[in-house]
């Protein structure tokens, strides 16, 4: 076990490094010139242009511009933004709030789409089986922003339960809407996961064994059946939590929360590399460890699997 | 389930933080109804995040820009209701050459603090902002002034760091000397960019530009990076805009969207434009709150007239015929829901010199005489033209509809042709990888109509995209520029506009408005011609 994780861990290093290099080159492979961008309409006056080029070390070829940024990195100095903000800094803002959001809508997936499918896996072809499939259908066919929009016209605007957007992300209460819309799709997922794994597992030898030994309803559903009908919502899950580090870009849009979506978008329009490199390499690394935890977590749920 | 546990806890920790944060965080902020105002309240107006640090030459886009404007006064300004120049920290600047401006200052003007506005603060910092090595990306803001090339030389480093042309007399004068005559010099000292700074921001401009300490109406409290930048009304404030509220808080909001929906449940005050989906419903949204008024900008279509197709003088009458195939009315109309209105000159409406007209037929919508006029021209270069545009900028939509309107008129077979985004069509523009027609605009450095037309069909000017040269328009507007007075340079510029008739370097299409609204909490918003609100007249209810 512990030389399983070591060994999955020295590959992330290899992983790393083809990570930032692969987004570097992305970065500086986009079209336009960032420099020239911060004049807007205006026409850039090519003294101050160059100057700013040498500024931001963009006057160099692009092997030493890498390197240049690599060799900072390992002084943990992860860049400056044009706005004169240290990296590292920005990104201290952004994660917690992107963290808070992501475990508001981690939450609300397992605390409300793991029983929705566990009871509709349990009484398949009831009317709340039915409902489940008819409300997860919804919502996995409208996209996240509709919803979002929905959501905000309805409980902030109409009815005014809520804030339009979130004031201070550290408060969670304000999170609920955003967390909830941002949950929404991934939620649908886990309960049709869940429904079809528990449908499965219903019909295995050892479910029989179960029944026939007698055990009690709660201990053949809690420990016999949820537990072996998990593994592939675990994998989704912990997936997932990657996707919703990275991939709130639209509900954080909407409720205004300033986010790893939103910095990440507005650095990428202005082609500010050392904050787009630096949030993609924290945010592969999140993907690396959320899929270690998860290989981890097979070995609990299915003592058959041992990592040597 | 030891996932489900391990999430649990996460969540209730996160919590308990977060109560304790709110538990003292919490501002009085808000409170509405009431008729009468209270001068201790602030009040939000929508903001993006400033894309570069707040020093005063380095603002020029609309995120840092308009903190700046607050936290800074320079020596005029321009009244937020009539657009005029407007003296602030200068008690005159006068001329007797329009090449060497004797500035006189008031006294008892202070920083915020507390060290006194002098002549040197004002020096000095222009000094500093036009020097390249200090990487302001307004630095060429300063190219009028006498000694601009030896502190920003076009490569190499500078020779010296004082501009020739800034003599300081003693604390309340000094003179300002020019490399040629421009006598609407003191129109462009009342962009921020002129502002003066605080000795101790030439120690540590790095630390001034997180922390800005200005001589404006309003005093940097906070900046919370991405959320909001708080200020405070400034005490010993001597401007002739005295504030009548408490400060501005600048809540910064990614989309549009977001700010109308917060702006509607009041969670903001004043907002800068409503998003593209609202412009259909605010006024019914937002009742006798909602705004609609002239900005200082204009959209147009250019030429590329560096192309061998569109040069010799039978061309314009080409250009002349595509205008006139554009149904300005019915698009602004239509399309941009009445945000724009259809432009009559190449200068915008409401700026000093601006003369409706100046386009006569040519910018009125008439099929039959469009089309006789590209024949007269000789065609269009394969009966086709493409318009070149940023996608990102939700210009896709008028954009297809001018070209919908040229090709029902005449037949050419026009084209959108979207770059992925505004710095790529930026490059394509000005690299001149293109020929035909290009999205263009302007927006006002200071409302003067000199600035409409020098900045950008002036022969070499620097944002003259279309590559016009005319020796006539050249001729006509240095002779505006030496002019005697600033009445005189906007006549005579108005006629240097009507050659722009003759040639057709670019098309008018129409003029820029500001729809905007404000909530519930305020009173007596008003927005000046660059979309700005009359920030220190706006009133928070008691």
């Amino acid at each position: 076990m512990g030389h399983y994780v070591l060994r999955r861990v020295l590959q992330m290093i290899p992983v790393f490094f083809g990570a930032t290099l692969l987004i570097f080159l992305m970065v500086y492979s986009l079209p336009g010139d960032p420099i020239a961008a911060m004049f807007g309409d205006k026409a850039a006056d090519p003294a101050q242009v160059a100057s700013l080029r040498h500024k931001y070390y963009l006057d160099q070829p692009l092997w030493k511009q890498y390197l240049h940024y690599m060799n900072n990195i390992f002084h943990l100095d992860f860049g400056t933004s044009f706005t004169g903000r240290p990296v590292s800094e920005i990104m201290a803002d952004a994660f917690p709030v992107t963290i808070r959001l992501a475990l508001v809508a981690f939450f609300f997936e397992i605390f409300i789409g793991l029983p929705l499918g566990l009871i509709a896996g349990l009484y398949r072809g009831s009317i709340a089986d039915t409902l489940v499939l008819v409300l997860t259908l919804i919502v996995i066919s409208i996209p996240v922003f509709v919803l979002g929009y929905i959501a905000q016209t309805i409980f902030a605007i109409n009815l005014g339960w809520v804030t339009a957007t979130v004031q201070d992300s550290k408060d969670i209460t304000q999170l609920i809407l955003p967390g909830l819309v941002l949950a929404s799709l991934s939620l649908a997922y886990v309960a049709r996961l869940t429904r079809t794994s528990i449908g499965e597992n219903l019909r295995a030898d050892y479910m029989r064994t179960a029944v026939a030994k007698g055990l009690p309803r709660h201990t053949i559903i809690g420990r016999h059946l949820l537990r072996n009908s998990l593994i592939p919502v675990v994998t989704f899950l912990g997936t997932d939590l990657g996707a919703l580090m990275g991939g709130a870009i639209v509900t954080e849009g909407i409720f205004n929360i300033a986010g790893v979506g939103n910095v990440l978008y507005k650095a990428i329009n202005q082609k500010e590399g050392p904050t787009v490199v630096g949030i993609v390499t924290v945010l592969v690394l999140v993907y690396l460890v959320a899929s270690l935890v998860v290989d981890l977590l097979y070995a609990v749920l299915d003592p058959r699997i041992r990592y040597a | 389930m030891p996932a489900g546990t391990r999430v649990r806890w996460a969540v209730v920790s996160a919590t308990s933080v977060a109560l304790v944060a709110t538990g003292c965080g919490s501002s009085g902020d808000g409170g509405s109804g009431g008729g009468s105002s209270d001068t201790s309240k602030t009040f939000t107006y929508q903001s993006s995040e400033p894309q570069n640090p707040l020093q005063p030459a380095n603002a020029n886009e609309t995120g840092g820009g308009r903190i700046v404007q607050n936290l800074f006064k320079g020596l005029a300004d321009y009244d937020p209701s009539s657009g005029k120049l407007r003296m602030q920290v200068a008690e005159s600047i006068d001329t007797s050459d329009a090449q060497t401006y004797n500035v006189t200052l008031k006294s008892g003007w202070t920083f915020h603090d507390g060290t006194p506005v002098t002549a040197k603060s004002f020096v000095d910092a222009w000094n500093w902002a036009a020097n390249v090595g200090n990487n302001q990306i307004n630095s060429s803001w300063f190219g009028d002034i006498e000694g601009y090339k030896d502190v920003h030389p076009e490569s190499g480093s500078p020779t010296t760091d004082k501009m020739s042309g800034l003599t300081v007399q003693d604390d309340t004068h000094f003179t300002i000397k020019l490399y040629n005559k421009v006598s609407y010099f003191p129109y462009k000292l009342g962009y921020v960019a002129f502002s003066p700074l605080p000795e101790g921001f030439f120690k540590d401009p790095a630390g001034y530009g997180q922390k800005p300490v200005g001589n404006g109406p309003y005093q940097f409290v906070s900046w919370d990076h991405n959320s909001q930048v708080v200020t405070k009304t400034f005490a010993n404030y001597q401007g002739v805009d005295k504030p009548k509220n408490g400060g501005v808080v600048f809540k910064m909001y990614t989309t549009a969207e977001a700010a109308y929906a917060d702006l509607q449940s009041n969670n903001l005050d004043v907002m800068d434009q409503v998003p593209p989906s609202a412009l259909a419903n605010y006024k019914n949204d937002l009742g006798d709150r909602a705004i609609d008024a002239p900005q200082g900008a204009i959209q147009n279509v250019g030429f590329t007239l560096y192309q061998p197709e569109w040069q010799g003088a039978n061309t314009a009458k080409v250009r002349q015929g595509l205008s006139m195939a554009i149904d300005r009315d019915t698009i602004t109309k239509t399309v941009l829901q009445g945000s724009r209105k259809s432009a009559t000159a190449w200068v915008a409406e409401g700026v000093e010199g601006y003369k409706s007209g100046t386009c006569g037929d040519f910018c009125t919508y008439n099929p039959d005489k469009a089309k006789q006029l590209i024949q007269e021209g000789g065609g269009v270069p394969g009966n086709a033209v493409k318009i070149t545009y940023n996608a990102d900028g939700g210009h896709k939509e008028w954009v297809d509809a001018v070209c919908n309107s040229i090709r029902q008129a005449t037949g050419v077979n026009c084209s959108g042709d979207p770059k992925t985004d505004f710095k790529t069509a930026r490059a394509a523009i000005t690299g001149h990888q293109i020929n035909g027609m290009f999205r263009t605009g302007w927006v006002q450095d200071y409302p003067l109509n000199a600035n409409f037309l020098a900045d950008v069909y002036r022969t070499g000017a620097a944002s003259n995209d279309t590559g016009y040269s005319s020796p006539e328009f050249d001729k006509l507007s240095t002779e505006a520029d030496q002019a005697a007075s600033i009445q005189d340079t906007a006549t005579g510029y108005q006629k240097a506009e009507e050659q722009l008739a003759t040639d057709m370097p670019a098309i008018p299409l129409w003029y820029y408005r500001t729809n905007s609204g404000y909530s519930t909490n305020v009173q007596n918003v008003t927005f000046d011609s660059f979309g700005n609100p009359a920030w220190t007249q706006v009133e928070v209810k008691g």
